[in-house]
């Protein structure tokens, strides 16, 4: 193939990643409203559209039509730039997860993955680690004592719980011997027997947890908490700069549900007559409603009961894990 | 309802006491509480209830409002009517004042004059409902039950006087022909058994 074929085919693969998983993003915001509301007993949006499906529609002409406040004393560069670090770091996060099997379109085989590169797991952990600088700066950029202290917890939650979920893939990574998560899926290939949450129960456990840290979820929504930081970092946002923390949260979601699915659960492996297409999407829907699920079940934990939580209890595990699992494989 | 059950002042059959665990006094009950919540899995619990409610069909508590309204009950004092007499759609309202007199926040005016037949006739009746209170008051005293309390608690309007003219408060003949008069059974209304309270008045002592 020549080197013009590889740039279209990548560049048509990047704009397909971005317009779908925007697009889930924000039917994500609207599913959430519609459970959260269901297991509280609400009817959720029910105007706009029927059954409030348009509420789409009306919340992005929202966003995009308000005024753009920035304040008087901010750093207005960082300012200005912080809310674009959050869907550029989750979208970039991107390019290494395979979403769907290879398949055939007009006698033209297709690999679903922007960029097959043999370090894949790490690539994508430390690009969506990166999106740490998102809240980050545009709490330290607003000069706001809310702001502040959402950046302040952004930083020991995320930091934290990078350790947790570093150690925790470390013991599959161990036994699959492979960082390309094409490799990862292909070791779970002979059904669900050969899924590594069977292999790997509390890894899974532990990178689970370690996922709805890093994708500030209810129980560690500790960063933007309204009740006690107002709005954590983005209190001084609005309009569009705001939304964007949101289109990254919401892609960072489904980031680490395909994570998830595809290091743990036997990824697109096709499953009895169900085909792989359609079981990745299967699982990852149901990470995004256990998300979703949690969040109206469980309160939320204080800053030191999370760290506590990392440090004192999720990470001697992790250890033990690799321990374990390196004793197994000698 | 007896005396009894409005005299007696603690709420007991309707709370259900909660019987808070005592904190554990050392490591050792510290460690066998965290044990014993593990295994109950309260966590799970949680996720379950939620999900129930999820589930279960129809068990909603939201009220859409302009489409669906909650009944209110019938002794709610909103926006005040005029009624007329039943049999001859006459104005029920004799023109005595009373209304005018006791009304707190001195917020009814009303103007009459005696017409042909000698009779007092209303000419203007106003109330100033940025000043009432809805005390209801004026409904109690009215001996002809005259000015009572609608239902109408959607009274938004562009103008302030709208809603407390005589002619917004009167019940239109149209209306009235039709039989959509509505009694206010409310305040100062007469109770379902009231015929039976009528004696006739001996014609001899």
């Amino acid at each position: 193939m020549s080197e013009t074929a590889i740039v279209i085919e990548t560049v048509i693969k990047a704009v397909t990643v971005l317009a779908v998983v925007a697009g889930m993003a924000a039917f994500a915001t609207f599913i959430e409203r519609k459970v959260l509301a269901f297991m509280q007993r609400r009817l959720g949006p029910m105007h706009v559209g029927p059954h409030g499906i348009l509420q789409l529609a009306a919340d992005g002409i929202k966003l995009f039509t308000k005024e753009d406040i920035i304040p008087q004393h901010s750093i207005k560069p960082i300012f200005k730039i912080a809310p674009i670090i959050a869907p550029v770091a989750a979208f970039t996060a991107m390019a290494a997860v395979p979403f769907l099997p290879e398949f055939t379109i007009f006698g033209y085989t297709v690999r679903p993955i922007i960029a097959d590169i043999n370090v894949g797991v790490l690539f994508v952990m430390g690009v969506a680690s990166a999106g740490m600088y998102a809240p980050l700066l545009a709490g330290m950029s607003s000069t706001n004592k809310w702001a502040l202290l959402g950046a302040a917890r952004t930083v020991i939650q995320l930091l934290s719980f990078e350790v947790v979920s570093g150690l925790a893939l470390l013991a599959p990574l161990m036994l699959i011997g492979s960082l390309s998560l094409i490799d990862i899926n292909d070791f779970q290939a002979n059904g669900v027997t050969s899924w590594m949450v069977w292999k790997q129960p509390l890894a899974f456990l532990l990178f689970v947890i370690a996922g709805f840290a890093e994708t500030n979820r209810t129980p560690f929504d500790l960063i933007e908490y309204e009740a006690e930081i107002v709005s954590g970092y983005a209190t001084d946002y609005s309009g569009m700069r705001w939304g964007l923390f949101f289109v990254g949260e919401y892609a960072n979601m489904i980031t680490v549900s395909f994570l998830v699915s595809i290091i743990f659960l036997g990824g697109y492996n096709p499953f009895w007559i169900i085909p792989g297409g359609i079981m990745i999407l299967l699982k990852i829907s149901f990470f995004i409603f256990l998300f979703l699920w949690v969040r109206a079940a469980w309160p939320h934990v204080r800053p030191d009961q999370m760290m506590w939580l990392c440090w004192k209890v999720l990470m001697p595990l992790a250890l033990l894990n690799i321990l374990i699992t390196g004793m197994v494989l000698i | 309802m007896s005396l009894e059950q409005f005299k007696k002042r603690d709420a007991t059959p309707g709370y259900i006491y909660f019987q808070a665990e005592e904190k554990p006094k050392n490591a050792w009950e510290a460690f066998k509480r965290v044990v014993r919540i593990s295994i109950k899995g309260e966590l799970f619990v949680g996720l379950w209830i939620v999900l129930r409610e999820m589930i279960t069909k129809g068990n909603s508590h939201t009220v859409q409002y302009p489409a669906e309204k909650l009944p209110i009950g019938p002794r709610y004092r909103a926006i005040h009517k005029l009624l007329r007499l039943l049999e001859s759609e006459n104005e029920r309202c004799i023109g005595c004042g009373l209304c005018e007199k006791i009304c707190i926040a001195n917020c009814i005016r009303m103007d009459t004059r005696l017409d042909e037949n000698g009779r007092k006739q209303i000419t203007e009746y106003s109330i100033n409902f940025g000043r009432c209170i809805f005390c209801g008051y004026c409904a109690e005293v009215c001996p002809e039950l005259a000015i009572v309390h609608s239902g109408d608690y959607e009274n938004a309007s562009e103008q302030r006087a709208h809603y407390g003219l005589k002619e917004d408060m009167l019940t239109p003949l149209d209306t009235f022909r039709a039989k959509e008069q509505k009694e206010f059974p409310g305040f100062g209304a007469l109770s379902e058994n009231a015929d039976s309270f009528v004696k006739k008045t001996p014609l001899a002592y």
